[in-house]
């Protein structure tokens, strides 16, 4: 049997320092929701230069590499996206039931997991940059 | 709180195929970063290499799977999320039209750029 409770608008962001938990996995979710869908017209735009030439989408595509803010960018859409793939898990176990009385340590595991993996990474991002 | 709690529970095409997706989504976008930033430099990534990786069926396939699946879910939660804040009458009306023809170009556009990355279709000036 499933039971809603008022949790209050989520919406209302004025109401920020009353968010539990859930409440931030929420906003993070659809914030990071809003940049990946953002950038997945910017890169289908980006990739369009292969309709071009093979030249031309070399050129974009090292061109672009070659500046160190596309090189930060990456590094913080890679945070976007670990984060909205680890929320997302836990999205998909909350909705089939599994671990809901955990769901605030999950989110923090969430956050943790994301904050790791992107550190780590952040080598391998910024190699050759200029 | 509920001592069980499930939302699992039939909400509609759209409500399951968000799901559906998403578990999708969360392997083939994994891979997808993992190949072509971890594996393949992307600073590296050349046209020759693209081709190479388009060329294979599978991975062909995959990657307008992907497209496909991408822009419905990202689409749709653009929907949802608007919904939730209160969208209504014509300009829910509006919005859907719009979505759905903005989902239709990304698709037919990114499966164009596909075509070409496969060497499938050459572009005017190759």
């Amino acid at each position: 049997m499933s039971q809603s409770y008022d949790r209050g608008l989520v919406e209302d962001f004025g109401r920020w320092r009353e968010f539990s938990a859930g409440m931030w996995a929420w906003v993070f979710h659809k914030f990071t929701g809003w940049v990946l869908v953002g950038y997945l017209f910017t890169h289908i735009a980006v990739l369009s230069t292969a309709t071009i030439s093979a030249e031309a989408y070399t050129q974009t595509i090292v061109g672009l590499e070659s500046l160190l803010v596309i090189r930060f960018l990456e590094v913080g859409l890679l945070a976007v996206a670990v984060f909205h793939i680890l929320n997302g898990l836990r999205l998909l176990f909350v909705d089939l039931g599994v671990g809901l009385e955990a769901q605030d340590k999950s989110f923090y595991a969430s956050l943790a997991l994301t904050g790791a993996i992107v550190v780590a990474s952040v080598p391998t991002f910024l190699a050759g940059a200029v | 709180m509920a001592d069980y709690y499930s939302s699992f529970e039939p909400k509609g095409t759209r409500w399951l195929l968000q799901r559906l997706t998403a578990a999708f989504l969360v392997v083939v976008l994994a891979f997808h970063f993992m190949l072509l930033h971890f594996v393949n430099h992307a600073a590296e990534v050349t046209f020759m290499q693209t081709n190479l990786r388009m060329s294979q069926p599978g991975y062909f396939l995959t990657m307008v799977a992907f497209l496909v699946t991408a822009t419905f879910h990202g689409v749709n939660g653009v929907y949802n999320a608007l919904v939730n804040q209160g969208l209504d009458g014509t300009p829910k009306t509006v919005v859907k039209y719009g979505l759905i023809l903005a989902s239709v170009l990304l698709v037919a556009q990114g499966i164009r750029v596909a075509m070409a990355m496969a060497g499938f279709i050459i572009g005017p000036a190759a």
